[in-house]
């Protein structure tokens, strides 16, 4: 069978695809979630038919309000934090009905879920379902927090970002914690593919690992950085911008890792200071007083010391 | 033929569901219902059934797949006890919401703390109000027979609605028992093929499952929910009925045990019917006395009007729970069994005892106390010991 990711880019043609999500969705104007959603799904060959599973969040609430639906797959929401098992359930299903003669058709199964039900609540499930190897794609649209009940603190959350429940304040620099490197976590349960990837200009990086993650057989797993203006404080039409500044400075890192091969996809040639990704954003607008002057090195100094061992497991 | 056994309650659904064969059974091992999965996982590893198990790592995603495999297409059941349940909460309203005609074998068991592996209703009980059909079990013959029947209600297009198989923890699930098997071709044809009408893999239909619906339509599927239960009522009995004419053996909402003359009766779910049934041979073999037994099988939906004119005609009725509802008043059987004879003007004294929490014993002479309080609440028109602890240590 020819990979179907190895055809090359051609970024108008991939663009005229028929869209799989529906517009008329409630999700806000410069939603990364949504971009990440249209983008994976896009990657499905057309003809080729998929069960689309999906955590609570503002996603789910925005797109399948009763009685409309934005999807033109099947769909199933079950609840926040088991979006893979309840994916395990329906792909066992599909083995098994097939195996009968009940169905004759193939399927693929994507499931999308925020960095709170994916980093957080729904960690054991996703962790399972992945360790059991049920042939479906688990996609975390990573906005770094808990965005559909305003904004509330996650493990996906950067250093220092002000939240809801980390806010700024007199005497707090918002979060205290780094973030959990999910990816990493779900490349040591040697799933045959796990991809990092967020918005390029040509959408080549994601919309490939979409590809390779629907078609290669097994679990795979795909996080992308998927901001929010309104939780990070931006303009919706800079959300492009902020993607690009956030692996500009090597704040977030685009890498696959395919059959526990690590793959460096970008490496900038000029590495910008954190300083350029921080700035625009809202949450980070604290870092900018001078009392806080001394966060903005540390910050830099964790974005470095994850930049260089990232790439040394990718030699 | 039919074939005689001797099965423990676990063997026994166990055997019913290898029987069944169905497509999907999602499980995580718990005392004392982690037997059941064993046995399935048996039957799989030796080509006897053609049932995906998946090794969830939790009951929450037991239930969490359960629900995908159903509304994929998937007959698909699963099975536990206690605290198990109580991590599969959320996913029992989901289920029942969806319409989903899972079928789950509960072997009652005490919900923590403390911690304790043995019998009472708490489990079950705490899940009473989940939208999900509830079978209890005295035997492991009823056990067996009540999985069997929980298919065809289930799946009725009509009901589409979970169903709860109940036992009692190691009384009923780890006892063996002689028992009368069906045999596999006639479950079988009893129990069907399972054809849903809508479901995600239909290759014919695209749609969509576990909405965001709000006040403008919520209050709709919950008003449906209840036309299931309230239908379901007689699709249990249709069932029962046809089971009877495969077996002979009989079933409906309750068993009525001695109560054509009977002037004091118990109203009692589970395996301490037994118990309950040899405390009324005794009493009436000795003194004559007319005592009686309801045995409670369907507690959702819940047969109210049945039971007020089952009780129409006694003196008194001591309505005994397994498990706490800590209302400081009456426990969950004792509730919905006094409204029902308040609702029917009911004339006799009611008095409402707990019993067998975390497994504590019950025995004969427990149950004959009871009868000789009921003879005596008749006698002085007082009630005795209003939501005592019988058995409670000293």
């Amino acid at each position: 069978m020819e990979q179907v990711w190895e055809k090359a880019y051609n970024f108008k043609e991939v663009m005229n695809k028929p869209e799989r999500l529906a517009g008329g969705h409630r999700m806000c104007a410069g939603c990364g979630g949504t971009v990440t959603v249209r983008t994976v799904l896009r990657a499905l060959e057309e003809g080729d038919r998929a069960v689309i599973g999906n955590a609570t969040g503002c996603l789910e609430v925005s797109s399948f309000m009763y009685p409309y639906t934005a999807y033109e797959d099947s769909y199933i929401h079950n609840a926040f934090e088991n979006a893979g098992a309840t994916l395990s359930g329906v792909e066992t299903a599909y083995r098994v009905l097939k195996k009968k003669g009940k169905i004759k058709e193939n399927f693929k199964f994507i499931t999308f879920g925020g960095d709170g039900g994916t980093y957080d609540i729904g960690f054991q499930s996703l962790s399972g379902a992945m360790e059991r190897g049920h042939d479906m794609v688990y996609v975390c649209y990573d906005n770094g927090a808990y965005m559909n009940t305003g904004t509330q603190r996650s493990s996906a959350t950067p250093q220092y970002a002000d939240t809801t429940t980390t806010p700024a304040g007199k005497i707090s620099t918002g979060k205290v914690q780094v973030r959990k490197d999910l990816a990493a976590i779900i490349a040591e349960h040697h799933v045959p593919y796990v991809g990092q990837s967020t918005f390029t200009a040509n959408f080549k990086d994601l919309y490939t690992k979409a590809q390779k993650a629907i078609y290669t057989p097994g679990p795979a797993f795909l996080n992308v950085l998927s901001p929010c203006p309104r939780g990070w404080g931006y303009e919706p039409s800079d959300m492009m911008n902020i993607c690009r500044l956030a692996v500009d400075t090597c704040y977030w890192t685009m890498f696959e890792v395919i059959d526990g091969k690590w793959v460096l996809n970008y490496e900038p040639k000029n590495k910008l200071p954190i300083e350029d990704f921080l700035r625009p954003q809202r949450r980070f607008k604290h870092l900018f007083k001078k009392e806080n002057e001394e966060l903005i090195p540390l910050f830099q100094a964790e974005v470095d010391k994850r930049w260089e061992e990232l790439r040394n497991k990718c030699e | 033929m039919a074939i005689r056994e001797r099965l423990s309650g676990n063997e026994a659904v166990a055997y019913a569901i290898k029987q069944i064969n169905p497509d999907v059974m999602p499980a995580f091992p718990i005392t004392p219902s982690t037997e059941i999965p064993q046995y399935m996982a048996n039957y799989i590893a030796n080509g006897e059934i053609d049932t995906e198990f998946i090794h969830v790592e939790s009951e929450h995603s037991a239930m969490s797949a359960t629900v995908g495999a159903s509304a994929a297409g998937a007959r698909a059941v699963t099975a536990t006890s206690s605290c198990g349940m109580a991590l599969m909460w959320e996913e029992l309203y989901v289920a029942a919401s969806n319409r989903l005609p899972i079928v789950l074998a509960l072997v009652n068991r005490a919900l923590s703390g403390p911690i304790n592996i043995n019998a009472d209703h708490s489990d079950s009980m705490g899940a009473r109000d989940s939208g999900w059909i509830q079978i209890y079990a005295e035997s492991n013959q009823e056990v067996y027979d009540n999985y069997i029947q929980a298919f065809p209600i289930a799946e009725n297009k009509n009901v589409h609605l979970p169903v709860m198989v109940c036992q009692d923890g190691f009384i009923t699930s780890h006892g063996v028992e002689n028992i009368m098997l069906i045999e596999d071709d006639k479950v079988k044809e009893f129990v069907g093929e399972y054809k849903p009408e809508h479901y995600l893999l239909n290759a014919d239909e695209r749609i969509a499952i576990g909405p965001y619906a709000v006040s403008n339509y919520y209050m709709e599927t919950k008003r449906g929910q209840r036309q299931a239960m309230l239908d379901a009522r007689a699709v249990i009995l249709e069932v029962a009925e046809k089971f009877e004419k495969m077996t002979g053996r009989k079933y409906g909402f309750f068993e009525e045990y001695r109560m054509d003359d009977a002037e004091y009766a118990i109203v009692i779910i589970g395996s301490a019917a037994g118990t309950c049934k040899a405390s009324i041979e005794h009493i009436r073999n000795t003194t004559g006395k007319k005592v009686g037994l309801i045995k409670v099988r369907v507690f959702r939906p819940f047969p109210e009007e049945e039971i007020a004119r089952a009780l129409a005609n006694v003196k008194a009725v001591a309505i005994m729970d397994r498990s706490e509802m800590f209302a400081g008043t009456s426990g969950p059987l004792g509730a919905e069994v006094r409204a029902a004879m308040y609702q029917a003007h009911a004339k006799a004294e009611v008095v409402n005892y707990f019993y067998g929490l975390g497994g504590r014993d019950i025995t004969v002479s427990d149950f004959e106390r009871v009868y000789e309080n009921l003879e005596k609440m008749a006698e002085t028109h007082t009630v005795i010991g209003m939501y005592d602890y019988i058995g409670l240590r000293k």
